[in-house]
């Protein structure tokens, strides 16, 4: 059996016209901190959907421990967190109910035993105790984006998702919560896949980093590997220049 | 050149009713996932509950004055239309069928339309936009089982309670004008009231507001479900949730009526 947990092979998606992804190749292994970096509109959250079921890609295979998941409409959920870009909290419900959510919809915990759970996780991500019973809409983003993540890692999941962990926040903040990815993820043991164009973010938590540019991954290596690189667009993305292969459409 | 003028032209002539074709296709597909789920546990029973409080303990005042007003006028409208002769039991004809058959149902459900599919859109639609949607499926939760199926239960069993509430306040309205402007003798009117009280126009009423609850829900659902594009796409979806349930209230009444008292 192979070590990879996500496998992605010939994946296509497009929207209309546009073709987001257009031959997306990608393996994932147990345990790996996967990071895609790419520009904004060059399919990362389109692929993170696929892989998650919430858009049913044209073409291709994912699989997840070697299970294909395209239309076999299999319970992926359950192996699954993920940290939503905005947080994504439920406004209709308080912090504790949302970072419990799972365990209040299962029904094996009572609502008591659910709270102390969701308390305990919360504390594990920074937050004090008096938070559990506030609305999502009186915290701050950066308390939102724990809740997102304490919400994300309840369930202990194998495999974690980060859609733009650090886009919003401040760079202390954005560092505080790549700690807390890191920490999770290692602490759980789980696979994670982060999207991201912030680079800080990109070297603290990655394994591996891969970019995604017009559809297709066009390079995959370490941190050490990417500083080193020399392919065009690469060195243009990191370096965060207008000039280079890599065309903006302004 | 006149060639592709023409294909042009074709082209953007076909478009639209492509389209319309294409949302119709979204829109059926939508109804047919949103019923079937209404059928299939879990039940939130605390989420409908929530829904019922929503849509019909707070639209309790808007659907009491609409029916209220609705029969006052009526008997003022009926009265000065005939002669006064026999104008006693006409008005309380005239009123008791127009509030329960008509007015009660379709006035109701526009308030509703407008107070409650407008809020059904605009809340599902902010889910959408913010990924709360997304949240819950990845979360192991069916949004059509979540969101939608208490919200289209919650209106089809309160939307006949409403209006059963809109009859007798409607109906006390036209008594309250015909009792204290027109001067009829109160015991008469309510003799007159009951003497031409039908069940059939009372179950019309109720499977009016009943199919009207349903497209209220399902078009407010569908609109929030469906938008896309942050603020403006939220503020789109809510006109278009009131803009399409009242033209199909508005259909549905006369098709209901002509199906009960077709000959």
């Amino acid at each position: 059996m192979s070590d990879n947990k996500i496998e992605i092979k010939n994946l296509h998606k497009a929207f209309g016209k546009k073709k987001v992804l257009d031959g997306v190749d990608l393996d994932i292994k147990k345990g790996e901190s996967l990071v895609v970096i790419g520009g904004s509109g060059t399919g990362k959250s389109v692929l993170i959907k696929c892989i998650q079921g919430l858009l049913v890609p044209d073409d291709g295979s994912i699989k997840i421990d070697g299970e294909e998941t395209v239309e076999t409409h299999k319970n992926i959920h359950e192996k699954m967190g993920m940290l939503f870009q905005g947080a994504a909290l439920f406004d209709s419900l308080s912090v504790w109910e949302n970072v419990a959510f799972v365990l209040l919809q299962n029904g094996k915990m009572s609502r008591k035993d659910a709270k102390n759970e969701a308390i305990k996780v919360l504390r594990q991500v920074g937050l004090a105790a008096d938070v559990a019973d506030l609305s999502p809409a009186e915290l701050s983003g950066g308390m939102q984006k724990r809740v997102g993540l304490a919400r994300a890692i309840i369930t202990k999941p194998e495999i974690i998702f980060f859609d733009e962990p650090t886009t919003g926040l401040d760079p202390i903040m954005a560092d505080v919560i790549n700690d807390l990815i890191i920490e999770s993820a290692r602490g759980l043991g789980a696979t994670t896949l982060t999207i991201t164009h912030d680079m800080a973010s990109a070297r603290k938590i990655a394994d591996r980093v891969a970019m995604l540019y017009q559809g297709k991954i066009i390079w995959i290596g370490t941190v050490e590997e990417m500083e080193k690189s020399d392919n065009p667009y690469l060195r243009q993305f990191i370096s965060g220049s207008a000039q280079g292969p890599i065309q903006m459409n302004v | 050149m006149l060639k592709r003028m023409l294909g042009t032209f074709l082209q953007t002539l076909g478009k639209a009713p492509v389209g319309f074709i294409i949302n119709l296709g979204y829109f059926m597909q939508f109804v047919a996932k949103s019923v079937y789920n209404c059928f299939m546990p879990p039940f939130y029973f605390k989420l409908l509950g929530k829904q019922f409080i929503n849509i019909g303990f707070y639209s309790l005042p808007v659907v009491g004055l609409t029916t209220l007003f609705a029969g006052m006028v009526i008997a003022i409208q009926t009265y000065s239309g005939i002669s006064e002769y026999g104008a006693e039991s006409v008005v309380a004809s005239v009123v008791l069928i127009s509030v329960t058959r008509e007015l009660a149902p379709v006035l109701s459900a526009l308030m509703v339309a407008g107070r409650i599919g407008a809020a059904m859109a605009a809340e599902i639609g902010t889910m959408r936009v913010t990924e709360q949607i997304d949240a819950l499926v990845t979360l192991s939760a069916n949004p059509f089982r979540y969101l939608i199926a208490p919200r289209i239960w919650a209106a089809v069993i309160v939307m006949p309670l409403l209006v059963l509430l809109g009859d007798v306040i409607g109906i006390f309205g036209g008594y309250l004008v015909g009792v204290y402007k027109l001067d009829f003798n109160p015991a008469n009117y309510i003799v007159n009231t009951m003497d031409f009280m039908k069940p059939v126009d009372i179950i019309m009423g109720v499977v009016k507001a009943g199919v009207f609850g349903f497209v209220i829900a399902v078009m407010g659902c569908y609109h929030g479900y469906r938008s896309k594009g942050g603020a403006q796409g939220v503020g789109e979806a809510t006109t278009n949730a009131v803009v399409t349930s009242s033209i199909l209230i508005l259909i549905l009444n006369y098709l209901i009526t002509e199906l009960f008292f077709a000959r």
